[in-house]
């Protein structure tokens, strides 16, 4: 992975730099001891690292704003910064940049149960919204598995998903309003406790612009009530082919589950041997949850039930007990630790349409072989988007960039198979070299001419989601 | 002049020597509409698979077509767009590119999310000619920045749509409506207690003739029993009446399409606004109202030459005139937002010759 090479009379004004930004914001909002700016240098794509010039964690909107300001006027780059938690380098910083991190905003400024919306700083964590609310009987619908460390800055960054998008939508459809900081310094407010923009829909813009438009710095949030109760079902399988069938059967029946999730022949094994969750020994295996109270679910369970014999599953297991319903979920969410506790692996994000997910499927499994990795598929079946991990070891020579070849054919299947290069995580750096594989130069071009509008001088996160070859004339003026 | 493929739409705009106002079925008349008609008749479905919940589609394609083929299925666009027609008084058939493009969005708002929630790809010309494509035909897609929202409520400012994908939902087997004999000015309170339940309202509105309506869809057996404890829940508010299925699905065909204001007098507004300012907004307003949305979307039928804005005021939110004589169509922006929005059109129609001054 390539990054633009730093400017050097940047990294030579660091001092004057750092003592600008000293002179804006408190003593204690500006790092740039290399042993405290350590903590910040990758995200979650832990594999791609890089020392910025500085961070800096402001305390309000003001700072921010003062912040962008000076740093817009002296051309320093900068990287958002949420938690740090994207897989796909987004909040990886440059050399030549300062990382502006939101973790001290994290306050909770309204929560309105009569408009149904909560307004917070955006550097609270995605759960602790939840948490906000949840004693009066509320949530926050999107729900990456992230939630305990991701912010709602870095969800808007990333428009992230979660599990229960197949009912509830992703971040960009629970999004109501955010107060946004231009590269400029000038604070703008979009939208607010009201639906849909009445001008152009510059909220849906912002949402998933991975850090390049503005510093989100507070967001208004659609919240739920919550549903009576709810309950899964775990049906286990003898080929991925009738799994997925059984999927799109679910779908055109017309039931609409919160969350339809599948794991296949390797996870089940890998995640068995990690938590002993009790799964079928099987082929693949679906966990479906529906909502509501126990009359509704046993009738949409029922109809489940019909629909899954029809495909004679292994197993058809229904949680009788919270207790028994925590052991389904058990296994699909300690998937990610299991794998990581026999290997190294790549996470990747494509989506496919549903009906394409056998196909892809052999397909993967073909490609595994051909290049001697394995690959465990875990993923969001509802709606298609897959998070196949490759299975690596670091430190044997070349495995690693194997292992980025065998990535790169998959997301490129996803593509030709009628999908995308990513699903929720972001494009990043991990996935910017692809960007053409998906998008011809006109397609790419209207996006960057959207960055023009925000950012002129193309200061946020420049290095990210645009292939640097496409974006260099406007990196450089 | 009239386009039927993608390539002929690229080419007319390309060859252009002035203003170009884009129509699909010109049925939503809203705004200025200066230059030369130029109609998307590009027209039909490219892809429909029920079995993953997605419809791709030409933009000009008659939103009649679309929702008969989907209901041929069991399956229905979720946002349950209106039909204008008949309250701005014209005639014509309504295309699945103006309902984008006017982002139109109907009672289930508030339950599925707007037209923009449910649009999950977008082929379209900028005003260079050029055909840009965004988003696609899945329904998660993060791969770049999401012009698919952009050209949603844009009204053919930034480009001509020529495709256009959704994600579908199921139809619902049943349905059934409480009905509470309020006031408009008395409604919104009533109508929050019910989406604030775990119950899964579909519709919050109010409409004259009926009063405050709220609808529950599902499987039959789950309706009966959250209209069952939704009828608890508002008997504080008063006497609940309960209509079902045909009679349910004509009040809120009623309410989506304005039906009881077609055909009177007047100016026509829209607000949308945080629904507990709206009990204040109706009482400023006067006149004639409906709601929808739990009393975040106001109608309004008030005197001709009315300032709807000024009468309103102070509210979050927005008003639009829909049908009138007011100057200003949209609502004026702060100084920011409205120096974005101009620097997007001038990079996506650099000529300014997509329905310039439609949108104010
Ligand atoms: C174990 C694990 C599980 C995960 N599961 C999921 C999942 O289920 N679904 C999912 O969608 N993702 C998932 N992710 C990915 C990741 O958690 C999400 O992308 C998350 O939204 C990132 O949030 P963050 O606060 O960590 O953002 P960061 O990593 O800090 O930043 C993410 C992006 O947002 C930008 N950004 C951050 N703050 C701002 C701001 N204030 N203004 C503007 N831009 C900003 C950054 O520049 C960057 O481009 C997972 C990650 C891990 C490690």
């Amino acid at each position: 992975m390539e990054m633009p090479k730093p400017d050097t009379d940047l990294l030579a004004r660091k001092p004057q730099i750092v003592a600008r930004l000293r002179e804006v914001l408190p003593r204690d909002a500006v790092i740039d001891d290399p042993n405290e700016t350590r903590a910040y240098e990758c995200d979650a794509l832990s594999a791609y690292r890089c020392q910025p010039l500085a961070v800096v964690l402001p305390r309000t909107t003001a700072e921010v704003a003062a912040a962008l300001k000076l740093l817009h006027e002296m051309g320093v780059p900068v990287v958002p910064r949420g938690a740090g938690t994207s897989l796909a380098g987004g909040s990886m910083p440059q050399a030549d940049s300062v990382v502006m991190g939101l973790a001290r905003m994290n306050a909770v400024l309204e929560v309105d149960y009569e408009n149904r919306f909560i307004r917070v700083e955006a550097g609270r964590t995605n759960l602790s919204v939840t948490g906000a609310v949840e004693a009066d009987g509320w949530f926050y619908a999107p729900d990456p598995s992230s939630q305990l460390a991701c912010a709602i800055s870095g969800n808007i960054g990333m428009n992230s998903g979660g599990a229960h998008c197949l009912k509830y939508g992703v971040t960009t459809n629970n999004l109501l309003g955010v107060t946004l900081v231009t590269m400029e310094g000038e604070v703008i407010e979009v939208g607010g406790a009201y639906l849909d923009a009445g001008g152009l829909d510059l909220l849906g813009l912002i949402c998933g612009s991975e850090g390049q438009l503005g510093i989100v710095t507070e967001a208004t949030l659609k919240i739920l009530p919550k549903p009576e109760g709810a309950r899964p079902v775990l049906i286990g399988f003898n080929s991925n082919e009738v799994a997925g069938a059984c999927v799109a059967d679910i779908i055109r029946a017309g039931i609409l589950p919160v969350a339809i999730e599948f794991m296949d022949r390797p996870c089940i094994v890998a995640t068995e041997a990690f938590c002993h969750a009790g799964y079928p020994d099987c082929e693949s295996l679906l966990i479906v949850e529906c909502e509501g109270s126990a009359a509704e679910i046993d009738e949409q369970i029922g109809l489940i039930r019909q629909i899954a014999a029809a495909h004679e599953p292994v197993e058809f297991r229904e949680a009788q007990s919270a207790d028994e319903a925590a052991r389904i979920w058990l296994g699909r969410k300690s998937a990610f630790g299991a794998m990581g506790q026999i290997n190294d692996y790549m996470c990747l994000d494509g989506t496919i349409p549903v009906s394409e997910l056998p196909f892809v499927l052999r397909r993967i499994g073909e490609l595994s072989k051909e290049f001697g990795l394995d690959v465990a598929n875990v993923f969001h079946a509802g709606d298609g988007n897959m998070h196949p991990l490759i299975l690596y070891n670091a430190n044997t020579p070349g495995d690693m960039e194997r292992c980025e070849k065998l990535g790169a054919e998959i997301l490129k299947l996803c593509v030709e198979a009628g999908g995308c290069l990513t699903g929720e995580h972001g494009v990043g750096v991990e996935k910017r070299d692809l960007m053409d594989v998906q998008f011809a130069p006109a397609d790419l071009e209207a996006q960057m001419r959207v960055k023009d509008v925000f950012d002129p001088k193309w200061l946020l996160n420049p290095a990210k989601v645009f292939p640097l070859g496409a974006s260099a004339s406007r990196r450089a003026s | 002049m009239r386009v039927e493929s993608e390539a002929q739409l690229a080419e007319a705009i390309r060859d252009a020597g002035g203003a170009l106002a884009v129509r699909g079925g010109g049925t939503r008349p809203v705004g200025r509409s200066l230059g030369a008609p130029l109609e998307v008749g590009i027209s039909g479905i490219t892809l429909y698979e029920p079995g993953a919940l997605t419809l791709v589609v030409g933009a000009g394609t008659p939103l009649a077509e679309v929702e008969a083929a989907l209901a041929a299925e069991g399956q229905r666009l979720p946002f349950e767009p209106a039909n204008w027609g008949g309250v701005l008084g014209v005639s014509g058939e309504s295309t699945v590119g103006g309902v984008v493009a006017a982002n139109v969005s109907g009672p289930r708002r508030v339950q599925a999310g707007a037209c923009r929630d449910s649009l999950i790809g977008v082929r379209f010309v900028d005003g260079r000619g050029t055909v840009i494509k965004n988003g696609g035909r899945v329904m998660k897609n993060v791969t770049g920045y999401d012009l698919v929202k952009l050209m949603a409520g844009s009204w053919g400012t930034l480009g001509v749509m020529s495709e256009v994908a959704f994600k579908l939902l199921p139809a619902a087997p049943a349905q059934t409506t409480l009905v509470l004999d309020l006031p408009a000015g008395a409604a919104q309170p009533a109508l929050a207690a019910a989406l604030g339940s775990p119950f899964d309202v579909s519709g919050a509105g109010w409409l004259p003739g009926q009063g405050a309506v709220v609808r529950i869809e599902g499987l039959s057996e789950s309706v009966e029993y959250r209209v069952g404890r939704l009828e608890a829940l508002l008997a504080p508010f008063g006497p609940v009446r309960i209509e079902r299925d045909a009679a349910s699905a004509a009040i809120w065909a009623s309410l989506r399409d304005l039906e009881p204001f077609i055909g009177k007098p007047g100016d026509l507004w829209r607000l949308s606004v945080k629904p507990s300012e709206a009990p204040g907004i109706v009482a400023r307003l006067g006149g004639e109202v409906m709601l929808d949305w739990g009393g975040g979307l106001i109608w309004a039928l008030l005197p001709e030459g009315s300032d709807a804005r000024a009468l309103a005021a102070p509210y979050s939110g927005h008003a639009t005139c829909m049908r009138g004589s007011a100057g200003v169509v949209f609502e004026p922006e702060p100084a920011p937002i409205a120096a974005l929005s101009a620097s997007l059109r001038a990079q996506f129609d650099p000529r300014g010759i997509l329905n310039p001054g439609r949108m104010g």
